[in-house]
């Protein structure tokens, strides 16, 4: 029951990237990464990450992607009519960026197949604790507790930044 | 769990995939945004995955760590996008090219 649901949602999530990529209308292309975020915040839960699925939801489902529906209606961007076919979407001018990643992705493939087989080995683990609100906030506030510190710090970077781009004048 | 790990990097790894392809071959920049996002989150998942089956919590950390990261970049880029549109009128990649001339 649990693979079925895994592969039902890793399914849903695939789907709603491919629809982002190859969609041509910005807002579908949204509403489609919302759905996807959703899929994989149930993976997570799947893999019993509880406190990264819930941010999963309530942060990338639910701030950014509100964010980016915001910018897709002020902005009112269409994909623009005058080009012919398929490059009024797609940069077809780009072809062979897409080979090298095709290759680069091969390698990959390849020296993950090789190098990492006992790394990915483990199949069947028992249920842990690790994924709970307590654990990670424990690892959080203990070990991680700087990096936590500087995160904080970039935040309040980024808002002053954002303040600034969207002046009126710049 | 009895979904194999390999599974779970092979659909991270195709995640990254489509983002990839969305941030080299799509025009409009918000796409390509989204597709940056796609990435981050297929190595999210990653790091989740190899947390649950190494038994050890320091992945999902870093995910958060990672999601973190994502907001500020998502509301700082989301603002450059916007002040692009303001002063060309497009979000097209390929008519953006104003330090060529």
């Amino acid at each position: 029951m649990t693979a079925f649901l895994f592969y039902l949602f890793a399914v849903g999530l695939l789907g709603a990237s491919l629809f982002v990529v190859l969609n041509r209308n910005p807002m579908y292309s949204v509403v489609a990464l919302v759905f996807g975020f959703a899929n994989l915040a149930a993976i997570y839960f799947l893999l019993e990450a509880y406190f990264i699925g819930a941010l999963q939801v309530l942060v990338y489902a639910g701030a950014i992607m509100v964010l980016f529906l915001f910018v897709v209606l002020l902005l009112n961007v269409q994909a623009d009519a005058d080009r012919p076919g398929l490059s009024r979407v797609f940069r077809m001018d780009r072809w062979w960026f897409g080979v090298l990643a095709l290759v680069f992705i091969g390698l990959f493939l390849l020296l993950v197949g090789r190098g990492a087989r006992a790394f990915l080995a483990p199949t069947e683990v028992a249920p842990t604790q690790i994924g709970s609100v307590s654990q990670v906030g424990e690892a959080l506030f203990t070990r991680y507790l700087l990096p936590f510190e500087l995160a904080s710090l970039l935040l309040t970077v980024a808002l002053i930044g954002t303040v600034f781009l969207a002046k009126r004048k710049i | 769990m009895v979904v194999p790990l390999y599974h779970i990097i092979a659909i991270s790894g195709l995640l990254f995939t489509i983002g990839v392809v969305g941030v080299l071959f799509r025009r409009s920049a918000i796409i390509v945004f989204m597709s940056v996002e796609i990435m981050l989150n297929a190595v999210n998942l990653a790091f989740i995955a190899f947390s649950r089956y190494h038994g050890s919590v320091d992945g999902q950390v870093f995910v958060f760590f990672i999601m973190t990261l994502a907001a500020a970049e998502v509301a700082v880029g989301l603002a450059i996008i916007i002040a692009l549109y303001r002063n060309l009128r497009t979000a097209d990649l390929s008519e953006i090219h104003e330090l060529k001339h």
